[in-house]
């Protein structure tokens, strides 16, 4: 006879290895392609686990109890006049909080290894923009590049559609390009009412707000073309505002650069 | 000393309309209105639903071709106002609130019974104007949040009529709070102490609260809306030099609590429902009440968890990460404490109990993936996408209506007298999980992978996923028919419930079924033990 | 069940109760203008943001005179203690002292709003010139309509005090401490938001 603590045991150290089976097999995130993503990636396998963890220990405790105590047909009378166990509920307090706790320090941690924690700043080459007000925004910053190679965009939303500046090269493009392995820093605005700028290969979303500028640093690791979604409600072509980001190898970044450069204009 | 209250019979009854009637009169009867709100609030939730039969039609395809683009957005905005203000405020807040709260204290009636009548009919004729709305120059398309500027720069007339009327519907729940804060303090019968208050109780109190303290705020905000849509005023209008993130926090200072308003009734409600169904008393019943109000405190205080990605600065963001987190505590307690009411009794398994149970696996979900979303940086990726359409649905809807239905089942006898039929019960529950799982549980990946929510047209990759989930909901759809036949044949013909079917111990069933117009016909019992079960043997009705 | 509210119904029919039982109507009232407070709340929560985060945009005007808005916290804290001067007289049922102090709290009441008209007139900036005219515009204009609203109800309450056959009495004094709760209640706003809008 084995006694009721080695099932508890049993059953708990089975919900703990489906848990951890599933969050490392199952897949639930598209492509990753930015230096955020395997951080995202990361945070999110944790929490999927200790999701999955709780729901199906939850779910089990509710579908044992409605099994086992079950009432049967000769059954009259009630349950035990059981009101409460404070220990037990101190226990199931204090597990929770200490959870949470964690979770929040380490959403913090992987929150400063994107960059969240950054002052924000836009690293432009123009002096005027650095005395305007940036509101909010992600300033990612990977320790191995401080503000030579990066490239400064300045994108404008409108309905319905992307515009993004390349300063540098003076002309306005519909089509985000740029360089694998580079920092990118955006400063975006608005035109008329909020947008939002998505990527979701790169894990990134940052509102684009009219009257408020807002920030968005990212480095693309992956060679490819994806989707840019608006995801803020902005009017009824909302859904169809989509551009694309299209990350190449510097050397056809540049040919493509060159290409659509416009000489300088001196006033 | 125990002090009667016990008015000698007004003769006053005769003056209010009998029968079906009386229904459609001003009535001042805590129980007539309880039913209105009742019937009131699911035919809005049949209009809503019909309208979110339409959007997964539309997104059955990947093209916009069910309804042009802006009809969509109109219809999911009307969808979600209708949902939360006719449907789900109004029924676990209005209806169960003034049908049980004076049972549960011990009153005759609410404390304001002309000011609860009027709370009531606000609300038919801002829901029937909202609906109308359409018909004018199209309704509001700006979503339920209607965030400025987009609400500012869509069509008019539309916008300001669902501004009045979410302003109708908000004065309506203010009343509707004050009348329960002051039938819950001061109306108690003499001799009950606030600690002896069945469950609900406490969660109307921590409700009404909630109430009274934030929907004012919404009320102020939606009046400075107005201001910019007639008066070219720039509060939020940035052309004028406002602060569109400004609108942002008020209107979430309201609408984060809201979301509490929805679901602590129905937290209130279960804790009835599982100890009379599971014949155990509501385990930890003081831990209940501090977890209560645990959470209206918290719940002030998270608002900016929806704003992750606009205008917030970074100090802000950690900040409301770690508080929103921390409202998984209180709430876990509620959860432990209902597994632990299960565990050991003699469950009686009905379509009460089983929708009760859906709720808690329904919720933890739910729940769970909001602890993830309140992360800054899991929000950041997912926010706005089809992962938090999930997250609230698995709450509200997997939460708050599979209470409504389980609360329907259990007091149906007490407002009839009559049983429902317990096997339509049980189809319906089985249909509902499932249609409802199906819906919403596929739309996690959506927005993990990409599919920003509000849109009508969306990348084709997601047509097969997306098909899944219109078929959850054309399922749910259905299972909304075997429940409307058997209210509806057994309110005619129903089997005769007695006077407490359920043998439970809570005062609303201490007196007929359904009761009388003054609740008893003598004294108010004075229950001091509401969940007493398995202390003392019943000797009526053994047959349950 | 027909009467205003159960309290009335609970005394009428039970002395006992009567003695233990205070009534809640004060209560209710209370619930009702800690809710109206969270507006107030809500505006001056708008218009602190906008002074911390929004600068006045290039040749925006907005000035505050104080002359007519210290006049009016004066006028207003007066009334309050007029108020309850004519709480004190009907307690002693000094029904015509009551109504003579009414009328002279309506009466400043009336001033003060004259005042604020007259300083909407002369102000350099109207509703729609910037954000901070607007939401000057709005807080005021808030507060305004409860000082009309207030003093409809202490005119009313003042017709309800007149000796021959008003409602008034020592007996029934919950009109009156309604009105005056809530008198005060705006009051104390205003004192809030001349602190807040004109002072900071
Ligand atoms: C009744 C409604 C309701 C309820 C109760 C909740 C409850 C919670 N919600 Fe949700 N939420 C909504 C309705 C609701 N929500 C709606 C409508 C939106 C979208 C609005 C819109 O944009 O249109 C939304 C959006 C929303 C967001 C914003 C997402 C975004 O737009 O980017 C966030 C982020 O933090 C969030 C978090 C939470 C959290 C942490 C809880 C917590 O209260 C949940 C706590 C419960 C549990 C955690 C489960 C039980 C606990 C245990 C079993 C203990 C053990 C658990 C742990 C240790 C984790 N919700
Ligand atoms: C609060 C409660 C609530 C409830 C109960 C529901 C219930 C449902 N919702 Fe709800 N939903 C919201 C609140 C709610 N929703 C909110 C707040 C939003 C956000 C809006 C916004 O973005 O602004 C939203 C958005 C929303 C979306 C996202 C739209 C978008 O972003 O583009 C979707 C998509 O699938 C959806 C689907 C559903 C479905 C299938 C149901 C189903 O559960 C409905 C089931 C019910 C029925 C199917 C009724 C059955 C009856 C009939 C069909 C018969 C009709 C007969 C007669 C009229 C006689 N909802
Ligand atoms: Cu731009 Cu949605
Ligand atoms: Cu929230």
């Amino acid at each position: 006879m084995l006694n009721k603590n080695f099932y508890l045991i049993l059953i708990i150290s089975l919900v703990f290895a489906i848990s951890f089976w599933i969050g490392f097999n199952v897949n639930l995130l598209p492509a990753e392609a930015s230096i955020n993503a395997p951080i995202y990636d990361e945070l999110f396998k944790i929490l999927f686990i200790i999701g999955l963890i709780i729901f199906i220990g939850m779910t089990i405790a509710v579908i044992y109890s409605l099994f086992k105590f079950r009432k049967r047909n000769d059954q009259i009378g009630d349950g035990i006049a059981l009101e409460g166990n404070l220990s037990l509920e101190i226990v199931w307090t204090i597990i929770p909080s200490i959870i949470v706790l964690l979770i929040g320090l380490y959403s913090y941690n992987i929150y400063d290894r994107m960059g969240g924690m950054k002052e924000l700043n836009h690293n432009h080459e123009m002096m005027s923009s650095n005395t305007e007000k940036i509101w909010a925004g992600i300033s990612q910053t990977s320790d191995n590049e401080i503000a030579i190679n990066n490239l400064s965009i300045e994108v404008s939303a409108m309905q319905f559609a992307f515009l993004f500046n390349y300063p540098k090269g003076n002309f306005i493009s519909g089509e985000l390009h740029v360089p694998v392995d580079q920092k990118v820093s955006m400063k975006m605005e608005s035109k008329d009412v909020i947008h939002a700028f998505w990527v979701p290969e790169f894990r990134i979303k940052q509102d684009i707000i009219p009257g408020q500028p807002t920030i968005l640093n990212f480095t693309p690791t992956k060679v490819g073309k994806y989707p840019i979604i608006c995801a803020e409600l902005c009017g009824p072509y909302h859904g169809g505002m989509r551009a694309s980001i299209i990350v190449e190898e510097e050397s056809d970044y540049n040919e493509w650069f060159n290409k659509n450069k416009k000489p300088e204009v001196n006033l | 000393m125990t002090i009667s209250i016990d008015p000698q019979k007004t003769n006053n009854e005769s003056l209010q309309p009998k029968g079906w009637l009386r229904f459609f009169s001003f009535s001042l009867d805590h129980k007539v209105i309880g039913i209105q709100y009742l019937v009131c609030g699911f035919l809005f939730y049949l209009i809503g639903g019909s309208l979110a039969s339409a959007i997964r039609i539309e997104l059955a395809s990947p093209m916009s071709d069910f309804m042009p683009r802006d009809v969509y957005n109109q219809v999911l905005t009307l969808h979600g106002t209708i949902m939360i203000f006719l449907w789900i405020v109004p029924v676990v807040n209005g209806a169960f609130g003034n049908y049980l709260i004076p049972f549960y204290v011990g009153a005759r009636d609410m404390a304001f019974p002309r000011l609860n009548a009027v709370a009531f009919w606000l609300i038919p004729p801002s829901g029937l104007m909202l609906v109308a709305s359409y018909f004018v120059e199209g309704a509001a398309q700006a979503g339920w949040t209607a965030y400025p500027p987009l609400s500012i720069t869509t069509p008019q007339s539309g916008q300001i009529i669902w501004i009045l009327s979410v302003l109708l519907l908000g004065g309506s729940s203010i009343f509707g709070g004050i009348n329960f804060i002051a039938t819950i303090i001061k109306l108690r019968r003499p001799g009950l102490k606030l600690m002896q208050l069945p469950m609900y109780c406490w969660a109307m109190l921590g409700t009404s609260l909630l109430v009274v303290l934030s929907t004012p705020v919404l009320a102020g905000t939606l009046i400075l809306l107005s201001f910019d849509i007639i008066a070219n005023t720039g509060f939020f209008n940035p052309v004028l030099g406002g602060n569109v993130v400004v609108y942002q926090h008020l209107f979430w200072f309201y609408s984060h609590p809201a979301v509490y308003i929805m679901v602590l009734p129905a937290f209130g409600l279960v804790s009835e429902i599982l100890p009379v169904h599971a014949r155990k008393p509501l385990f930890g019943y003081t831990t209940m009440v501090f977890s209560i109000m645990g959470i209206v405190v918290l719940g002030l205080v998270v608002w900016a968890h929806h704003m992750f990605t606009s205008g917030t600065p970074p100090w802000m963001r950690l900040f409301f990460t770690i508080a929103t987190a921390f409202i998984a505590v209180p709430t876990g307690i509620k959860f432990f404490n209902w597994v632990a009411t299960l565990w050991g009794g003699k469950i009686s398994i009905n379509s009460a109990m089983l929708f009760s149970c859906g709720f808690i696996i329904n919720f933890v979900f739910g729940g769970i993936t909001g602890v993830a979303l309140a992360q800054v940086p899991f929000d950041i990726h997912v926010h706005d996408t089809y992962f938090v359409v999930a997250h609230f649905h698995y709450i509200v809807y997997g939460g708050t209506v599979f209470i409504i239905f389980s609360s329907i089942y259990h007091w149906f006898p007490k407002v009839t007298g009559k049983m429902l039929n317990e096997k339509l019960g049980i189809l319906h529950f089985i249909i509902t999980f499932i249609g409802f799982n199906l819906c919403f549980a596929p739309q996690h990946w959506l927005g993990l992978n990409g599919m920003p929510r509000r849109v009508a047209e969306y990348d084709p990759q997601f047509q097969f996923v997306n098909q899944i989930s219109s078929l959850g909901a054309l399922l749910m759809a259905i299972s909304t028919i075997p429940f409307l036949i058997n209210v509806f044949l057994s309110v005619r013909n129903g089997k005769d419930s007695g006077d407490n079917p359920w043998n439970a111990l809570t005062p609303e069933w201490l007196t007929s079924s359904p009761p009388p117009v003054e609740n008893w016909e003598g004294e108010a019992p004075l229950v001091e033990e509401p969940y007493g079960y398995g202390k003392k043997i019943l000797n009526e009705n053994k047959n349950i | 069940m027909t009467t205003l509210d159960s309290s009335k119904e609970i005394q009428k029919n039970n002395s006992e109760v009567n003695e233990t039982h205070e009534d809640f109507r004060m209560f209710g009232l209370i619930t009702f203008l800690i809710a109206d407070g969270m507006t107030f709340a809500g505006f001056f929560a708008a218009y602190l943001t906008y002074k911390a985060v929004n600068p006045l945009p290039d040749g925006a005007i907005y000035e505050l005179e104080l002359p007519i808005p210290t006049l009016n916290t004066i006028l207003l804290l007066v009334s309050s203690a007029t108020f309850h001067k004519a709480g004190k007289a009907l307690l002693k049922d000094k029904n015509s002292e009551t109504q003579k102090w009414l009328f002279f709290t309506a009466f400043l009441g009336i001033i003060f709003l004259i005042c604020q008209l007259f300083e909407y007139f002369h102000l350099p900036f109207g509703l729609t010139d910037n954000l901070f005219a607007s939401t000057f515009y709005a807080l005021t204009g808030f507060h305004g309509l409860h000082v009309t609203l207030g003093t409809l109800m202490i005119l009313i309450i003042a017709w309800q005090s007149r000796i021959n056959g008003g409602r008034l009495t020592s007996q029934n004094m919950f009109p009156l401490e309604a009105v005056e709760l809530y008198w005060h209640f705006v009051d104390g706003i205003w004192v809030i938001l001349f602190i807040i809008l004109y002072l900071l």
